[in-house]
């Protein structure tokens, strides 16, 4: 069988991802959890009616990214994840899970080589393309503001 | 004596003396289940890292091979293992326990073909009395080898297959055993790639390195694919096995008798997808399953052919295709 029509033939007849499941349970699941994160930010607002808001957003992020890592360690985000794909990925939990998984997998491997070397082995490009969208935004702002 | 380009006739008889297996709490509750010889109940298996209980693993399929074979450690003449782990680091620390001879081979998943292969060569040479072909897999140190932290919260790809937490061995030897079997003929198989580049369809990958082996097989041996009760591929999975039909058909062989023990591995309500991959595939398998269905007469003639995929991560980065191998081992009762 020639290399060019057996490619083609697993294209063709490889098993597709069911895009219909899977959109509307990430669709639902990732809205879930920015309703909670819209909760907490309300239950701050009703506790610390004082607060301003950078300073309730802040603690809503660090909230947010506090359940992502505790649900990464009792084992259940990743079952979460199963489910909702980018659901849960995209939101900040997803990301306190991309960083925690990795530390708990090398955990093993010793704290400095292992904990703290691979903790962005996952998170890594975020923080990158996250710091360098940063540092343009601000030239930008610097700039033409 | 060699016949043909490829394939090897064992002109004084390899019997299967005996075949162990370890696989764990999941695989034990896959279909093959009642035929393991020991199921865990924990894939940490008390141990301080999966690796380190994948070795143990590997340790205990071997000794509980040689205890079924009634062999004591100093008449076992070589070791032939290999596993998945960088540097076969499984296959090699175990070995640590043995006094005998050791090698360590490494063709991925297809790997306990070669060793059946090689380990049936020196016992038909003559230079060895009892040889020991051992492979195994673990989940947890594959996941994190080649894919994600088991924790991280990612969908598995429709086409991908579930690494086996597994060991088997086979102790062969050139005394008869309790299941009157032997191994008569090999085909090794060649590199194959067919341009193939998504590491996560290794069916996709492989089915052509199958195919080969398995139309060279009976090619050079002349002999009709019914010769066999049963063709076994190793871990093709669902989809891959479909591939392989299609191109031996494509081929001009119509085989109706073949099978694959990665997708008989897990029951459909596991969500493996395509079912089981791994070096612990084929030997847990084997060591189980086709030996039960051998020792009481189901199966007369098999054909085995584990199948493998010999890429890296890094190779995968690079965007290299993947190059597969499979090598068949002929099975005969006697």
């Amino acid at each position: 069988m020639e290399q060019e029509r057996y490619l083609k033939l697993i294209k063709v007849t490889s098993p597709k991802t069911p895009m219909v499941r899977t959109l509307v349970t990430s669709f639902v699941v990732g809205g879930f959890i920015c309703c909670i994160g819209q909760a907490v930010s309300d239950i701050l607002r009703a506790i610390y009616t004082q607060m301003p808001d950078t300073e309730l957003r802040m603690w809503t992020t660090v909230t947010m990214i506090f359940l992502g890592a505790l649900l990464t360690g009792l084992g259940l985000y990743d079952r979460l994840g199963y489910y909702a794909g980018g659901g849960s990925i995209i939101p900040i939990t997803g990301f306190a899970n991309s960083v925690v998984s990795p530390a708990m997998e090398y955990n093993r491997e010793g704290i400095f080589f292992g904990v703290c070397s691979k903790m962005f082995t996952v998170a890594g490009p975020i923080i990158v393309f996250g710091v360098v969208a940063s540092v343009i935004v601000g030239l930008f702002a610097l700039i033409f503001v | 004596m060699k016949c043909g380009e490829r394939t090897y006739i064992f002109d004084n008889p390899v019997y299967v003396r005996s075949g162990y297996s370890i696989v764990g709490k999941m695989e034990g509750e896959g279909n093959f289940g009642e035929y393991f010889d020991k199921v865990l109940d924990n894939d940490l298996w008390g141990e301080k890292s999966y690796e380190r209980a994948e070795c143990k693993m590997h340790k205990e399929a071997v000794k509980g091979a040689m205890t079924k074979a009634g062999i004591e450690e100093n008449e076992l003449g070589l070791l032939l293992g290999g596993d998945l782990l960088n540097e076969i680091v499984g296959a090699s620390f175990a070995a640590r326990d043995f006094r005998c001879a050791y090698m360590g081979v490494y063709n991925a998943c297809a790997t306990f073909g070669e060793a059946m292969l090689l380990g049936s060569m020196f016992i038909s040479s003559g230079f060895e009395k009892y040889v020991s072909c051992s492979t195994s897999s673990h989940f947890s140190t594959a996941e994190r080898q080649y894919r994600y932290p088991l924790e991280l919260g990612t969908q598995r790809t429709p086409t991908s297959q579930w690494t086996v937490t597994g060991a088997g061995c086979t102790i062969l030897s050139a005394e008869k055993g309790e299941f009157n079997l032997k191994v008569s003929a090999g085909t090794i198989g060649r590199v194959v790639d067919m341009g193939v580049e998504d590491e996560s369809n290794m069916g996709g990958a492989m089915a052509p390195a199958a195919a080969d082996t398995i139309i060279q097989h009976l090619r050079q041996t002349k002999r009709d694919a019914n010769y066999y009760d049963v063709i076994f591929t190793g871990d093709l999975g669902k989809y891959g096995k479909e591939l392989l039909t299609y191109i031996l058909n494509d081929e001009g062989y119509l085989i109706k008798n073949l099978a694959d023990c990665g997708a008989m591995y897990y029951t459909d309500k596991q969500k493996t997808e395509q079912g089981g991959s791994g070096a612990g595939c084929a030997s847990s398998t084997f060591n189980s399953f086709i030996l039960q269905k051998f020792k009481c007469g189901d199966y007369k003639r098999v054909l085995f052919v584990p199948t493998g995929a010999l890429l890296s991560k890094d190779t995968s980065l690079q965007k290299q295709t993947i190059p597969s191998i499979a090598h068949a081992v002929c099975l005969e009762s006697c």
